[in-house]
Protein backbone atom coordinates (compact mmCIF):
# COMPACT_ATOMS: atom_id res chain seq x y z
CA UNK A 1 0.00 0.00 0.00
CA UNK A 2 1.93 3.18 -0.88
CA UNK A 3 1.44 5.83 2.27
CA UNK A 4 -0.96 9.02 0.92
CA UNK A 5 0.15 11.94 2.43
CA UNK A 6 0.17 15.07 0.41
CA UNK A 7 3.15 15.55 -0.55
CA UNK A 8 3.58 15.55 -4.25
CA UNK A 9 4.40 12.25 -6.27
CA UNK A 10 6.06 12.59 -9.09
CA UNK A 11 3.45 10.76 -10.68
CA UNK A 12 3.58 10.04 -14.61
CA UNK A 13 0.39 10.08 -16.45
CA UNK A 14 -0.90 7.46 -18.63
CA UNK A 15 -0.18 8.46 -22.25
CA UNK A 16 -3.52 9.10 -23.89
CA UNK A 17 -2.96 6.40 -26.53
CA UNK A 18 -3.08 4.08 -23.44
CA UNK A 19 -6.45 5.73 -21.54
CA UNK A 20 -8.04 5.60 -25.41
CA UNK A 21 -7.05 2.27 -25.67
CA UNK A 22 -9.55 1.53 -22.21
CA UNK A 23 -11.75 3.70 -23.59
CA UNK A 24 -12.17 1.55 -26.33
CA UNK A 25 -12.44 -1.14 -24.79
CA UNK A 26 -15.08 0.34 -22.29
CA UNK A 27 -17.58 1.44 -25.54
CA UNK A 28 -16.88 -1.68 -27.40
CA UNK A 29 -18.04 -3.77 -23.99
CA UNK A 30 -20.82 -1.65 -23.49
CA UNK A 31 -22.31 -1.59 -26.73
CA UNK A 32 -21.61 -5.56 -26.58
CA UNK A 33 -24.34 -5.55 -23.96
CA UNK A 34 -26.66 -2.84 -25.01
CA UNK A 35 -29.98 -4.39 -25.33
CA UNK A 36 -30.34 -2.64 -29.00
CA UNK A 37 -27.10 -3.87 -30.23
CA UNK A 38 -28.62 -6.18 -32.50
CA UNK A 39 -31.26 -3.63 -34.04
CA UNK A 40 -28.62 -0.93 -34.19
CA UNK A 41 -26.38 -3.49 -36.14
CA UNK A 42 -29.46 -5.40 -38.32
CA UNK A 43 -31.79 -2.40 -38.82
CA UNK A 44 -30.70 -0.99 -41.57
CA UNK A 45 -30.00 -4.95 -43.09
CA UNK A 46 -33.58 -5.77 -42.01
CA UNK A 47 -34.76 -2.34 -44.45
CA UNK A 48 -33.07 -3.82 -47.44
CA UNK A 49 -34.40 -6.76 -47.31
CA UNK A 50 -38.16 -5.63 -46.80
CA UNK A 51 -37.97 -2.76 -49.17
CA UNK A 52 -35.73 -5.11 -51.83
CA UNK A 53 -38.94 -7.49 -51.70
CA UNK A 54 -41.53 -4.44 -51.95
CA UNK A 55 -39.74 -2.75 -54.92
CA UNK A 56 -37.60 -5.57 -56.28
CA UNK A 57 -39.50 -6.40 -59.33
CA UNK A 58 -37.70 -4.86 -62.46
CA UNK A 59 -38.12 -1.00 -61.75
CA UNK A 60 -34.59 0.58 -63.44
CA UNK A 61 -33.92 3.96 -62.29
CA UNK A 62 -31.49 4.01 -65.60
CA UNK A 63 -30.74 1.26 -68.40
CA UNK A 64 -29.08 -1.90 -66.89
CA UNK A 65 -29.69 -0.15 -63.22
CA UNK A 66 -32.49 -1.98 -60.87
CA UNK A 67 -33.50 0.40 -58.26
CA UNK A 68 -32.60 -2.40 -55.86
CA UNK A 69 -28.96 -1.47 -56.69
CA UNK A 70 -29.82 2.24 -56.16
CA UNK A 71 -31.52 1.76 -52.96
CA UNK A 72 -28.34 -0.64 -51.49
CA UNK A 73 -26.22 2.27 -52.13
CA UNK A 74 -28.53 4.80 -50.21
CA UNK A 75 -28.32 1.96 -47.33
CA UNK A 76 -25.05 2.37 -47.17
CA UNK A 77 -24.96 5.71 -46.55
CA UNK A 78 -27.81 5.46 -44.35
CA UNK A 79 -26.04 2.92 -42.37
CA UNK A 80 -23.21 5.81 -42.31
CA UNK A 81 -25.02 8.17 -40.82
CA UNK A 82 -26.87 6.15 -38.00
CA UNK A 83 -23.73 4.23 -36.89
CA UNK A 84 -22.42 7.62 -36.49
CA UNK A 85 -24.61 10.91 -35.97
CA UNK A 86 -27.61 8.80 -34.51
CA UNK A 87 -25.60 6.56 -33.05
CA UNK A 88 -23.74 9.65 -30.81
CA UNK A 89 -26.39 11.71 -30.76
CA UNK A 90 -28.86 9.20 -28.73
CA UNK A 91 -25.84 7.49 -26.82
CA UNK A 92 -24.43 10.81 -25.64
CA UNK A 93 -27.26 12.40 -23.97
CA UNK A 94 -28.31 8.91 -21.64
CA UNK A 95 -24.61 9.11 -20.81
CA UNK A 96 -24.69 12.72 -20.01
CA UNK A 97 -27.71 12.22 -18.15
CA UNK A 98 -27.00 8.79 -16.32
CA UNK A 99 -23.66 11.08 -15.05
CA UNK A 100 -20.97 9.24 -16.50
CA UNK A 101 -19.91 12.53 -17.69
CA UNK A 102 -19.51 14.10 -15.23
CA UNK A 103 -18.07 11.23 -13.34
CA UNK A 104 -15.42 11.04 -16.32
CA UNK A 105 -14.59 14.57 -15.98
CA UNK A 106 -13.74 13.95 -12.57
CA UNK A 107 -10.84 11.35 -13.27
CA UNK A 108 -7.56 11.85 -15.05
CA UNK A 109 -8.75 10.87 -17.95
CA UNK A 110 -7.71 13.31 -21.18
CA UNK A 111 -11.17 14.22 -22.55
CA UNK A 112 -10.37 13.09 -26.24
CA UNK A 113 -9.94 9.87 -25.13
CA UNK A 114 -13.29 9.30 -25.02
CA UNK A 115 -13.97 10.19 -28.40
CA UNK A 116 -11.33 8.47 -29.70
CA UNK A 117 -13.19 5.61 -27.64
CA UNK A 118 -16.34 6.80 -29.13
CA UNK A 119 -14.91 7.14 -33.07
CA UNK A 120 -13.81 3.91 -32.75
CA UNK A 121 -17.08 2.64 -31.86
CA UNK A 122 -18.29 4.28 -34.74
CA UNK A 123 -16.13 3.25 -37.20
CA UNK A 124 -16.59 -0.58 -35.93
CA UNK A 125 -20.43 -0.37 -36.32
CA UNK A 126 -20.07 1.48 -39.51
CA UNK A 127 -17.88 -1.49 -41.25
CA UNK A 128 -19.58 -4.16 -39.80
CA UNK A 129 -23.17 -2.57 -41.28
CA UNK A 130 -21.41 -2.00 -44.45
CA UNK A 131 -19.55 -5.78 -45.06
CA UNK A 132 -23.66 -7.18 -44.09
CA UNK A 133 -25.35 -4.72 -46.53
CA UNK A 134 -22.58 -5.24 -49.48
CA UNK A 135 -23.29 -8.78 -49.00
CA UNK A 136 -26.69 -9.04 -48.80
CA UNK A 137 -26.58 -6.95 -51.85
CA UNK A 138 -24.08 -9.21 -53.77
CA UNK A 139 -26.28 -12.24 -52.88
CA UNK A 140 -29.76 -11.21 -53.90
CA UNK A 141 -29.72 -8.59 -55.75
CA UNK A 142 -27.10 -8.33 -58.21
CA UNK A 143 -24.58 -5.63 -57.06
CA UNK A 144 -21.35 -6.16 -58.30
CA UNK A 145 -17.85 -4.73 -56.48
CA UNK A 146 -16.24 -2.39 -58.29
CA UNK A 147 -12.75 -3.55 -59.47
CA UNK A 148 -10.04 -1.19 -59.67
CA UNK A 149 -8.20 0.84 -57.67
CA UNK A 150 -10.02 4.56 -57.95
CA UNK A 151 -13.94 3.57 -57.36
CA UNK A 152 -12.24 1.62 -53.88
CA UNK A 153 -10.27 5.31 -53.10
CA UNK A 154 -13.05 7.32 -53.86
CA UNK A 155 -15.17 4.73 -51.61
CA UNK A 156 -12.51 5.47 -48.84
CA UNK A 157 -12.65 9.22 -48.44
CA UNK A 158 -16.16 9.22 -49.33
CA UNK A 159 -16.77 7.11 -46.30
CA UNK A 160 -14.44 8.54 -43.89
CA UNK A 161 -15.81 11.83 -44.96
CA UNK A 162 -19.37 11.01 -44.38
CA UNK A 163 -18.62 9.60 -41.35
CA UNK A 164 -16.48 11.90 -39.50
CA UNK A 165 -18.65 15.14 -40.50
CA UNK A 166 -21.73 12.92 -39.29
CA UNK A 167 -19.69 11.92 -36.17
CA UNK A 168 -19.06 15.09 -35.06
CA UNK A 169 -22.86 16.46 -35.91
CA UNK A 170 -24.15 13.79 -33.84
CA UNK A 171 -21.20 14.70 -30.72
CA UNK A 172 -22.70 18.02 -31.27
CA UNK A 173 -26.37 17.26 -31.42
CA UNK A 174 -25.84 15.42 -28.46
CA UNK A 175 -26.38 18.79 -26.62
CA UNK A 176 -29.93 19.44 -28.06
CA UNK A 177 -32.20 17.09 -26.46
CA UNK A 178 -33.13 17.98 -23.08
CA UNK A 179 -32.22 14.22 -21.34
CA UNK A 180 -31.25 11.08 -22.22
CA UNK A 181 -35.13 9.91 -22.23
CA UNK A 182 -35.93 12.20 -25.20
CA UNK A 183 -32.99 11.96 -27.01
CA UNK A 184 -34.13 8.45 -29.73
CA UNK A 185 -37.34 10.88 -29.86
CA UNK A 186 -35.83 13.85 -30.79
CA UNK A 187 -33.18 12.29 -33.57
CA UNK A 188 -34.50 9.47 -34.96
CA UNK A 189 -37.37 11.88 -36.90
CA UNK A 190 -34.48 13.54 -38.17
CA UNK A 191 -32.60 10.56 -39.24
CA UNK A 192 -35.80 8.87 -41.13
CA UNK A 193 -36.60 12.44 -42.61
CA UNK A 194 -33.55 13.00 -44.06
CA UNK A 195 -33.38 9.68 -45.80
CA UNK A 196 -36.70 9.90 -47.31
CA UNK A 197 -35.57 13.38 -48.78
CA UNK A 198 -31.56 12.25 -49.43
CA UNK A 199 -32.29 9.73 -52.28
CA UNK A 200 -31.91 6.09 -50.31
CA UNK A 201 -35.69 5.04 -50.24
CA UNK A 202 -36.75 7.45 -53.68
CA UNK A 203 -34.99 7.94 -56.22
CA UNK A 204 -33.43 11.06 -55.59
CA UNK A 205 -33.67 12.85 -58.90
CA UNK A 206 -37.63 11.97 -59.00
CA UNK A 207 -38.50 14.28 -55.93
CA UNK A 208 -39.96 17.76 -55.92
CA UNK A 209 -37.01 20.19 -56.72
CA UNK A 210 -37.84 21.98 -53.61
CA UNK A 211 -37.16 18.86 -51.52
CA UNK A 212 -34.08 17.85 -53.40
CA UNK A 213 -32.98 21.54 -52.08
CA UNK A 214 -33.48 21.14 -48.59
CA UNK A 215 -31.53 17.85 -48.72
CA UNK A 216 -28.62 19.15 -50.42
CA UNK A 217 -27.86 21.15 -47.51
CA UNK A 218 -26.73 18.03 -45.30
CA UNK A 219 -24.11 15.63 -45.55
CA UNK A 220 -26.61 12.36 -46.23
CA UNK A 221 -27.38 13.06 -49.41
CA UNK A 222 -24.19 13.47 -50.72
CA UNK A 223 -23.45 10.36 -49.37
CA UNK A 224 -26.18 8.69 -50.77
CA UNK A 225 -24.25 10.18 -54.34
CA UNK A 226 -20.75 9.33 -53.67
CA UNK A 227 -21.77 5.22 -52.64
CA UNK A 228 -23.96 5.28 -55.63
CA UNK A 229 -20.70 6.64 -58.02
CA UNK A 230 -18.70 3.98 -56.49
CA UNK A 231 -21.13 0.82 -56.27
CA UNK A 232 -23.74 1.69 -59.23
CA UNK A 233 -22.79 1.05 -63.13
CA UNK A 234 -21.64 4.11 -64.65
CA UNK A 235 -24.45 4.34 -66.92
CA UNK A 236 -26.75 5.12 -63.60
CA UNK A 237 -25.10 9.11 -64.16
CA UNK A 238 -27.83 9.63 -66.33
CA UNK A 239 -30.29 9.08 -63.02
CA UNK A 240 -28.65 11.96 -61.20
CA UNK A 241 -29.85 15.10 -61.18
CA UNK A 242 -26.36 17.28 -62.34
CA UNK A 243 -26.26 13.89 -64.82
CA UNK A 244 -22.81 13.26 -63.35
CA UNK A 245 -21.05 12.20 -59.78
CA UNK A 246 -20.06 15.71 -58.64
CA UNK A 247 -17.57 14.18 -56.81
CA UNK A 248 -15.77 17.38 -56.28
CA UNK A 249 -18.74 18.90 -54.77
CA UNK A 250 -19.16 15.98 -52.60
CA UNK A 251 -15.90 16.38 -50.89
CA UNK A 252 -16.23 20.04 -50.69
CA UNK A 253 -19.91 19.82 -49.18
CA UNK A 254 -18.84 16.95 -46.73
CA UNK A 255 -15.26 18.31 -45.68
CA UNK A 256 -17.65 22.02 -44.96
CA UNK A 257 -19.62 19.54 -42.53
CA UNK A 258 -16.67 18.51 -40.71
CA UNK A 259 -15.43 21.88 -39.93
CA UNK A 260 -18.93 23.05 -38.78
CA UNK A 261 -19.06 20.19 -36.90
CA UNK A 262 -16.20 20.36 -35.37
CA UNK A 263 -17.08 24.15 -34.15
CA UNK A 264 -20.41 23.20 -33.11
CA UNK A 265 -18.49 20.46 -30.70
CA UNK A 266 -16.17 22.70 -29.38
CA UNK A 267 -18.53 24.95 -28.89
CA UNK A 268 -21.38 23.50 -27.41
CA UNK A 269 -20.26 20.03 -25.84
CA UNK A 270 -21.34 19.15 -22.11
CA UNK A 271 -20.18 17.09 -19.60
CA UNK A 272 -23.06 18.06 -17.24
CA UNK A 273 -26.80 17.88 -17.80
CA UNK A 274 -28.14 21.65 -18.27
CA UNK A 275 -30.15 20.98 -14.87
CA UNK A 276 -26.76 20.87 -12.86
CA UNK A 277 -24.99 23.72 -13.61
CA UNK B 1 2.61 22.60 -1.55
CA UNK B 2 2.24 26.04 1.11
CA UNK B 3 1.53 23.79 3.69
CA UNK B 4 2.26 20.50 4.45
CA UNK B 5 -0.76 19.92 7.46
CA UNK B 6 -3.91 21.12 5.07
CA UNK B 7 -5.68 19.05 2.88
CA UNK B 8 -8.50 21.71 1.91
CA UNK B 9 -8.04 25.51 2.90
CA UNK B 10 -10.80 28.01 1.68
CA UNK B 11 -11.13 32.14 2.80
CA UNK B 12 -14.07 34.03 2.17
CA UNK B 13 -15.34 31.41 -0.65
CA UNK B 14 -18.25 33.23 -2.44
CA UNK B 15 -20.74 32.05 -5.47
CA UNK B 16 -23.97 33.31 -6.74
CA UNK B 17 -26.38 31.76 -9.36
CA UNK B 18 -28.64 35.33 -10.23
CA UNK B 19 -30.06 36.49 -7.22
CA UNK B 20 -29.56 34.06 -5.39
CA UNK B 21 -25.91 34.06 -2.95
CA UNK B 22 -25.59 30.31 -2.74
CA UNK B 23 -21.93 30.44 -1.17
CA UNK B 24 -21.34 33.59 1.30
CA UNK B 25 -18.12 33.69 2.56
CA UNK B 26 -17.24 30.37 3.76
CA UNK B 27 -13.79 29.57 5.50
CA UNK B 28 -12.63 25.83 6.18
CA UNK B 29 -9.56 24.09 6.46
CA UNK B 30 -9.48 20.18 6.65
CA UNK B 31 -6.52 18.76 7.91
CA UNK B 32 -4.34 15.52 6.24
CA UNK B 33 -5.70 12.54 7.42
CA UNK B 34 -9.20 13.47 8.86
CA UNK B 35 -12.35 12.90 8.15
CA UNK B 36 -14.15 16.19 8.01
CA UNK B 37 -17.86 16.04 7.32
CA UNK B 38 -19.72 18.63 5.98
CA UNK B 39 -23.63 19.05 7.34
CA UNK B 40 -26.43 21.70 6.18
CA UNK B 41 -29.85 21.41 5.26
CA UNK B 42 -30.91 21.41 1.28
CA UNK B 43 -29.81 24.38 -0.51
CA UNK B 44 -27.58 25.73 1.89
CA UNK B 45 -24.44 25.34 0.16
CA UNK B 46 -23.04 22.23 0.90
CA UNK B 47 -22.74 21.38 -2.66
CA UNK B 48 -21.67 24.08 -4.40
CA UNK B 49 -18.91 24.20 -1.81
CA UNK B 50 -18.09 20.84 -2.41
CA UNK B 51 -18.00 21.56 -6.24
CA UNK B 52 -15.87 23.98 -6.36
CA UNK B 53 -13.69 22.29 -4.48
CA UNK B 54 -13.67 19.34 -6.44
CA UNK B 55 -12.97 21.40 -9.89
CA UNK B 56 -16.75 20.70 -11.51
CA UNK B 57 -17.67 24.87 -10.32
CA UNK B 58 -16.47 28.30 -10.80
CA UNK B 59 -16.23 30.18 -7.68
CA UNK B 60 -16.87 34.00 -8.05
CA UNK B 61 -14.54 34.99 -4.94
CA UNK B 62 -12.24 33.80 -2.43
CA UNK B 63 -9.30 31.60 -2.04
CA UNK B 64 -9.47 27.69 -2.47
CA UNK B 65 -6.42 25.51 -1.83
CA UNK B 66 -6.82 21.59 -2.16
CA UNK B 67 -3.99 19.21 -1.81
CA UNK B 68 -2.21 22.87 -2.38
CA UNK B 69 -3.38 23.65 -5.57
CA UNK B 70 -6.32 25.81 -6.49
CA UNK B 71 -8.99 23.31 -8.20
CA UNK B 72 -10.09 26.02 -11.12
CA UNK B 73 -6.49 25.70 -12.46
CA UNK B 74 -6.11 22.02 -11.47
CA UNK B 75 -4.77 19.72 -14.22
CA UNK B 76 -4.60 16.12 -14.68
CA UNK B 77 -2.06 15.06 -12.35
CA UNK B 78 -4.31 17.10 -9.53
CA UNK B 79 -6.55 15.13 -10.51
CA UNK B 80 -4.91 11.68 -9.94
CA UNK B 81 -4.42 12.79 -6.34
CA UNK B 82 -8.45 13.03 -5.30
CA UNK B 83 -11.04 10.91 -5.31
CA UNK B 84 -15.09 11.92 -6.33
CA UNK B 85 -17.76 10.00 -5.25
CA UNK B 86 -20.75 12.26 -6.86
CA UNK B 87 -24.87 11.81 -5.33
CA UNK B 88 -26.11 8.64 -6.99
CA UNK B 89 -25.95 7.90 -10.85
CA UNK B 90 -27.58 5.29 -12.92
CA UNK B 91 -24.14 5.12 -15.16
CA UNK B 92 -22.81 1.79 -15.75
CA UNK B 93 -25.52 -0.67 -16.37
CA UNK B 94 -24.17 -2.67 -18.55
CA UNK B 95 -20.63 -3.44 -17.12
CA UNK B 96 -19.37 -5.29 -14.54
CA UNK B 97 -17.69 -3.99 -11.34
CA UNK B 98 -14.83 -5.61 -12.99
CA UNK B 99 -15.02 -4.23 -16.66
CA UNK B 100 -15.73 -0.74 -14.83
CA UNK B 101 -12.43 -1.02 -12.35
CA UNK B 102 -10.40 -1.99 -15.02
CA UNK B 103 -11.15 0.33 -17.80
CA UNK B 104 -10.75 3.33 -14.89
CA UNK B 105 -7.75 1.97 -13.47
CA UNK B 106 -6.23 2.79 -17.25
CA UNK B 107 -6.71 6.67 -16.32
CA UNK B 108 -4.72 6.43 -12.96
CA UNK B 109 -0.79 6.77 -12.67
CA UNK B 110 -0.75 4.16 -10.09
CA UNK B 111 -3.83 2.85 -9.62
CA UNK B 112 -4.96 -0.14 -6.53
CA UNK B 113 -5.22 -3.75 -7.82
CA UNK B 114 -8.67 -3.87 -9.08
CA UNK B 115 -8.88 -7.32 -6.91
CA UNK B 116 -8.07 -5.45 -4.02
CA UNK B 117 -10.34 -2.29 -4.37
CA UNK B 118 -13.69 -5.38 -4.80
CA UNK B 119 -12.32 -6.57 -1.40
CA UNK B 120 -12.08 -3.37 0.01
CA UNK B 121 -15.17 -2.55 -1.37
CA UNK B 122 -16.90 -5.79 -0.55
CA UNK B 123 -17.92 -6.59 -4.47
CA UNK B 124 -15.46 -9.84 -4.55
CA UNK B 125 -18.45 -12.07 -4.99
CA UNK B 126 -20.70 -9.51 -7.24
CA UNK B 127 -17.43 -8.89 -9.84
CA UNK B 128 -19.47 -10.16 -12.62
CA UNK B 129 -22.74 -9.02 -12.23
CA UNK B 130 -24.00 -6.08 -14.41
CA UNK B 131 -24.01 -2.52 -12.82
CA UNK B 132 -28.04 -2.73 -13.78
CA UNK B 133 -28.53 -5.88 -11.49
CA UNK B 134 -26.55 -4.40 -8.54
CA UNK B 135 -28.40 -3.65 -5.61
CA UNK B 136 -28.75 0.23 -4.48
CA UNK B 137 -25.95 -0.17 -1.97
CA UNK B 138 -23.77 -2.49 -3.73
CA UNK B 139 -24.15 -0.04 -6.93
CA UNK B 140 -22.88 2.96 -4.01
CA UNK B 141 -19.65 0.59 -3.61
CA UNK B 142 -19.01 0.09 -6.96
CA UNK B 143 -18.95 4.55 -6.85
CA UNK B 144 -16.68 4.40 -3.85
CA UNK B 145 -14.48 1.63 -5.41
CA UNK B 146 -14.05 3.89 -8.70
CA UNK B 147 -13.29 6.93 -6.21
CA UNK B 148 -10.35 5.14 -4.33
CA UNK B 149 -9.44 3.32 -7.28
CA UNK B 150 -6.63 6.36 -8.61
CA UNK B 151 -5.13 5.64 -4.63
CA UNK B 152 -6.37 9.56 -3.77
CA UNK B 153 -4.99 11.50 -1.21
CA UNK B 154 -8.40 13.56 -0.65
CA UNK B 155 -11.86 11.28 -1.32
CA UNK B 156 -14.79 13.14 -1.60
CA UNK B 157 -18.23 11.61 -0.50
CA UNK B 158 -21.48 13.22 -1.16
CA UNK B 159 -24.60 11.84 0.50
CA UNK B 160 -22.60 8.26 0.28
CA UNK B 161 -25.14 6.10 2.12
CA UNK B 162 -28.73 7.69 1.30
CA UNK B 163 -30.97 4.62 0.38
CA UNK B 164 -28.75 1.78 2.16
CA UNK B 165 -30.46 -0.29 4.93
CA UNK B 166 -29.12 0.20 8.19
CA UNK B 167 -27.13 -3.15 7.97
CA UNK B 168 -25.86 -1.74 4.88
CA UNK B 169 -24.99 1.62 6.38
CA UNK B 170 -22.67 -0.19 9.17
CA UNK B 171 -21.01 -2.01 6.83
CA UNK B 172 -20.11 1.12 4.36
CA UNK B 173 -19.42 3.07 7.78
CA UNK B 174 -16.24 0.45 8.36
CA UNK B 175 -15.56 0.42 4.67
CA UNK B 176 -15.03 4.33 5.38
CA UNK B 177 -12.85 4.02 8.55
CA UNK B 178 -10.29 1.63 7.33
CA UNK B 179 -9.65 3.60 3.88
CA UNK B 180 -9.06 6.53 6.87
CA UNK B 181 -6.94 4.04 8.33
CA UNK B 182 -5.20 3.79 5.07
CA UNK B 183 -4.18 7.82 5.31
CA UNK B 184 -7.20 8.97 2.82
CA UNK B 185 -7.89 12.45 3.77
CA UNK B 186 -12.16 12.43 3.91
CA UNK B 187 -14.50 15.08 3.06
CA UNK B 188 -18.08 13.20 3.77
CA UNK B 189 -21.42 15.40 2.73
CA UNK B 190 -24.15 13.52 4.67
CA UNK B 191 -27.74 14.24 6.12
CA UNK B 192 -27.29 11.45 8.38
CA UNK B 193 -26.07 13.20 11.64
CA UNK B 194 -25.80 9.87 13.05
CA UNK B 195 -23.43 9.24 9.96
CA UNK B 196 -21.59 11.92 10.66
CA UNK B 197 -21.01 11.40 14.29
CA UNK B 198 -20.21 8.22 14.13
CA UNK B 199 -17.24 8.85 10.94
CA UNK B 200 -16.31 12.32 11.22
CA UNK B 201 -13.16 13.69 13.42
CA UNK B 202 -14.53 17.04 13.01
CA UNK B 203 -18.05 18.29 11.72
CA UNK B 204 -18.73 21.59 10.05
CA UNK B 205 -22.27 23.21 10.11
CA UNK B 206 -23.34 25.00 6.47
CA UNK B 207 -26.16 27.01 6.48
CA UNK B 208 -27.55 29.85 4.33
CA UNK B 209 -24.16 29.81 2.35
CA UNK B 210 -21.76 29.96 5.80
CA UNK B 211 -20.18 27.95 7.89
CA UNK B 212 -21.89 28.47 11.31
CA UNK B 213 -19.65 25.92 13.49
CA UNK B 214 -16.75 23.66 12.69
CA UNK B 215 -16.17 21.02 15.75
CA UNK B 216 -16.01 17.49 17.43
CA UNK B 217 -18.93 16.14 16.83
CA UNK B 218 -19.09 15.63 20.43
CA UNK B 219 -18.34 18.74 21.13
CA UNK B 220 -20.65 21.03 18.71
CA UNK B 221 -22.19 23.65 19.75
CA UNK B 222 -21.47 23.22 23.59
CA UNK B 223 -22.75 19.72 23.69
CA UNK B 224 -20.41 18.55 25.79
CA UNK B 225 -20.50 21.39 28.51
CA UNK B 226 -24.29 21.08 27.81
CA UNK B 227 -26.58 20.78 30.55
CA UNK B 228 -27.30 16.85 31.12
CA UNK B 229 -31.02 15.38 31.54
CA UNK B 230 -31.26 12.79 34.32
CA UNK B 231 -34.28 10.85 34.07
CA UNK B 232 -35.67 7.28 36.09
CA UNK B 233 -39.11 6.28 37.25
CA UNK B 234 -39.77 7.48 40.51
CA UNK B 235 -43.18 6.43 42.79
CA UNK B 236 -45.05 9.16 41.06
CA UNK B 237 -43.97 8.49 37.42
CA UNK B 238 -41.20 9.49 35.45
CA UNK B 239 -39.45 12.08 36.38
CA UNK B 240 -36.42 14.33 35.07
CA UNK B 241 -33.55 16.75 36.29
CA UNK B 242 -31.34 19.06 34.09
CA UNK B 243 -27.99 19.54 35.91
CA UNK B 244 -24.40 20.63 35.62
CA UNK B 245 -23.28 17.89 37.51
CA UNK B 246 -25.03 14.49 36.33
CA UNK B 247 -22.95 12.54 38.78
CA UNK B 248 -23.83 13.83 41.89
CA UNK B 249 -27.51 14.01 40.64
CA UNK B 250 -26.93 9.69 40.27
CA UNK B 251 -24.62 9.48 43.28
CA UNK B 252 -27.63 10.63 45.28
CA UNK B 253 -30.14 9.03 43.66
CA UNK B 254 -28.50 5.86 44.17
CA UNK B 255 -28.43 6.64 48.03
CA UNK B 256 -32.38 7.91 47.75
CA UNK B 257 -33.23 3.97 46.57
CA UNK B 258 -30.58 2.21 48.02
CA UNK B 259 -29.09 0.82 44.83
CA UNK B 260 -30.73 0.65 41.39
CA UNK B 261 -32.35 3.43 40.53
CA UNK B 262 -35.29 2.15 38.45
CA UNK B 263 -34.79 3.07 34.16
CA UNK B 264 -31.91 5.56 34.78
CA UNK B 265 -30.80 7.72 31.91
CA UNK B 266 -28.43 10.25 31.39
CA UNK B 267 -28.34 12.18 28.07
CA UNK B 268 -26.73 14.85 26.70
CA UNK B 269 -28.80 16.94 23.47
CA UNK B 270 -27.98 15.43 20.35
CA UNK B 271 -26.12 16.18 17.42
CA UNK B 272 -29.23 16.18 16.13
CA UNK B 273 -30.49 18.63 18.80
CA UNK B 274 -27.51 21.17 18.26
CA UNK B 275 -27.79 20.74 14.73
CA UNK B 276 -31.33 21.93 13.93
CA UNK B 277 -31.07 24.65 16.72
CA UNK B 278 -27.83 25.91 14.75
CA UNK B 279 -29.63 25.91 11.49
CA UNK B 280 -32.65 27.08 12.79
CA UNK B 281 -31.02 29.93 14.33
CA UNK B 282 -29.21 30.59 10.88
CA UNK B 283 -32.11 31.04 8.69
Amino acid sequence: MTATTTRQRPAKLPSLATVSKARVRAELLSFRERDAVVFVLLFPVILLVVFGAVFGGNAEVAPGVSFIQYFVAGMIAAGLLSASFQNLAIQIPIERDAGYLKRLSGTPMPKAAYFVGKIVLVGFIALIQTVMLLAIGILLYDVTLPTGFEPWLNFAWIALLGVTSCTLLGIAFSSVPKNGKSAPAIVSPIAIVLQFISGVFFVFSQLPNWMQTIAAIFPLKWMTQGMRSVFLPDAARAAEPAGSWELGRIALVLAVWCVVGLALCLLTFRWRTRSDG
Amino acid sequence: MTRADSAIRVRGLTKRYGDHQAVAGVDLDVEVGEIFSLLGPNGAGKTTCVEILEGYRHRDGGEVEVLGVDPATADAHWKARIGIVLQSTKDFAELTPTEALSTFAAYYPSPRPIDEVLELVGLTDKRKTRGDQLSGGQRRRLDVGLGILGNPELLFLDEPTTGFDPEARRQFWGLIESLSDLGTTILLTTHYLDEAERLADRVGVIADGRVVAVDDPAMLGGRGAAAATVSWRGPNGRERISTDAPTRVVRELADTFGGEIPELAVSRPTLEDVYLQMIGAAT
